[in-house]
């Protein structure tokens, strides 16, 4: 869609559009990296600046987000010859990238550096799993982990499925519908040779497959991968000069939340999530309304949160979420479609930044699938979707991403190409 | 510092986590209390170090009735925790307590979650599990680990008067 004229918002109106993203990069989804996280994040960063086409002395700024489960930005920098004038780690995970993206931002218009690298290094498979298997479940139950933990009520899956199954109740949203998240995302991987998944599969496969814990079947959760990703954010000043159409950024939102975001299952209604909330912020910001969106990244580690963001997020009515997300608009070649990359269903899992690179690529219009590549060295995007072509959506200029850490916190982000 | 264990799992109350030492200590007496605020009166949990509806500071304990109404619900049959592998599926129950409903606005309850149990405080088998969903009546019981700690959990409320409205995931 093309930008709308003359919309007003509460951010100030100098920011939208000033800062953009110049670079993207990561390493290969695996499950077995032989690397460490300071290994892989280096290489992820050293894709991105590739990408960007910028040297290490022309980044001064580094941001990382994890769970005591990767590196620490100092050291991943020293071993790019990258000296930073500034840096930050942060605790956390599915609701950091858009924040962070947000806060370099913020750094950058504060004048304490120029250009931010960020990242997210995890060995989400092969070394520290975040459903809370391994080390996580022998580790001692304490403080307000006796109110959970204790339950056997622990994994992501288990926390967030009372808040998907009052869902069902409250909305007579079925399985099968929120099930054709998993089919439309497994053809979007399917046109990804990254995707650690790429067969393609069906509601009856999707419902089908052994249970977990009500209602999420095996083929509702996301795949666990070894994988870093890093992202570029400089001044679209700065990014006239760069490799690529700049990515700008429209407006963002970081970790907003439900009343009582930590246990979220006191605020009700329960099947209403973070994205209530944060659309006030998100939509006036941007000056862009869910209708002008071309293209979503709504975070899929399960199907469900895929489903109750788009909803809450003001995609379809409260309630309408199960008939959004089966009625085709999320598949490419519908209307809008989320995730193209095949997302943490099946391309891989860290914690959302993939999903904005994808929408990166996507708003270049440059997703790397097995397209031709034309005497320019551009990829040919055929716009043909079915299994192993192109995962381009036509003529992409607007993308939303909408972060999700529990349906009490989640952060989003508008881009246009710029 | 109390320390005990559970189903394979190590509990831990720490010596300044007083909030937990009472809402546990009052269990261990299977006397179910909950920080009521000196400032608005209002109700809480789980135990915090303030009031989430006034900020105010003090509270006091002050008994609750443990009975309510399935709000959600999850049935899990894949344990995290190898103990209870031997108890799948088991239920996750969040459960509205009769008591504050619908205060301070329509949309919120004091929800206390606990797992089905038989009325001693042991998972309850899969009988019990397949008849309980939204809308099931039940009552508090504890499960007792170890001094100075039980677990709250919940129970089918057999004296419940209406037990025709049980919705259930649907696909079974």
């Amino acid at each position: 869609m093309p930008m709308p004229e003359n919309v007003e918002g509460t951010t100030p109106k100098y920011l939208r559009d000033k800062y953009a993203i110049v670079g993207v990069g990561e390493t290969d989804y695996r499950r077995g990296s032989t690397l460490s996280t300071r290994a892989m994040a280096t290489r992820a960063i050293g894709n991105a600046m590739r990408d960007a086409g910028l040297k290490a002395s022309e980044i001064d700024g580094m941001l990382s987000y994890q769970f005591n489960d990767s590196t620490f930005t100092p050291l991943v920098a020293g071993d790019l010859g990258i000296r930073l004038n500034f840096y930050m780690d942060v605790f956390g995970g599915g609701s950091s990238i858009e924040a962070l993206i947000g806060i370099a931002i913020g750094v950058i218009e504060a004048g304490m550096c120029k250009t931010v690298v960020i990242f997210r290094s995890m060995n989400g498979f092969s070394q520290v799993r975040i459903g809370g298997t391994g080390a996580r479940a022998v580790a001692p139950v304490a403080g307000d982990m006796l109110h959970s933990r204790a339950y056997g009520w622990q994994s992501a899956g288990q926390s967030f499925a009372p808040s998907f199954m009052r869902h069902m109740y409250d909305y007579g949203t079925t399985a099968e519908q929120v099930a054709a998240v998993r089919v439309a995302h497994s053809h979007h991987a399917s046109n990804n040779p990254k995707a650690f998944y790429k067969k393609r599969v069906t509601v009856e496969e999707v419902i089908g497959s052994r249970m977990i814990c009500k209602p999420l079947h095996l083929l509702d959760c996301c795949v666990e991968t070894d994988n870093a990703n890093a992202i570029i954010v400089t001044s679209s000043e700065r990014a006239r000069d760069l490799r690529h159409v700049p990515v700008k950024i429209r407006g963002v939102v970081g970790r907003c939340c439900k009343p009582r975001s930590d246990m979220h299952y006191q605020t009700g209604p329960i099947s209403t999530v973070a994205g209530h909330y944060a659309k006030e912020i998100l939509w006036p910001n941007s000056g862009v309304q869910p209708e002008d969106i071309d293209v979503t990244g709504s975070y899929d580690a399960f199907t469900f949160t895929t489903m109750l963001q788009l909803e809450d997020y003001g995609f379809c009515k409260k309630g309408e979420g199960g008939h959004y997300v089966s009625d085709g608009t999320i598949k490419l070649g519908g209307r809008r479609p989320n995730n193209t990359s095949g997302g943490h269903l099946c391309e891989g899992y860290t914690h959302g930044i993939a999903m904005v690179i994808e929408n990166v690529r996507q708003l270049r219009h440059d997703a790397d699938d097995s397209c031709p590549i034309g005497p320019d060295g551009r990829r040919q995007h055929t716009h043909d979707y079915g299994e192993g072509g192109c995962r381009q959506v036509k003529d992409a200029e607007l993308s939303a991403n909408l972060g999700w850490a529990s349906p009490g916190t989640g952060s989003a982000l508008v881009m246009r190409r710029g | 510092m109390i320390t005990a264990e559970y189903l394979g799992m190590p509990l831990e109350i720490n010596d300044l986590d007083t909030e937990n030492l009472d809402y546990f200590s009052h269990c261990s007496r299977h006397d179910f209390r909950l920080q009521r605020c000196c400032s608005c009166d209002l109700f809480r949990y789980p135990p915090t170090t303030a009031c989430p509806w006034c900020s105010g500071a003090e509270s006091k304990w002050v008994a609750v009735e443990g009975r309510g109404t399935v709000h959600s619900y999850t049935e899990v049959h894949h344990a995290i925790q190898p103990a209870f592998k031997q108890h799948l599926p088991y239920l996750v129950l969040v459960v509205e307590l009769d008591t504050q409903n619908g205060k301070p606005s329509i949309h919120e309850a004091l929800r206390v979650v606990g797992n089905l149990t038989t009325p001693d405080g042991v998972l309850a088998p899969r009988k019990d599990v397949g008849a309980v969903g939204i809308g099931t009546r039940v009552r508090m019981v504890f499960t007792d680990v170890a001094p100075g700690i039980s677990l709250p959990q919940w129970t089918i409320d057999e004296g419940a008067a209406d037990k025709s409205r049980v919705w259930r995931y649907p696909l079974e």
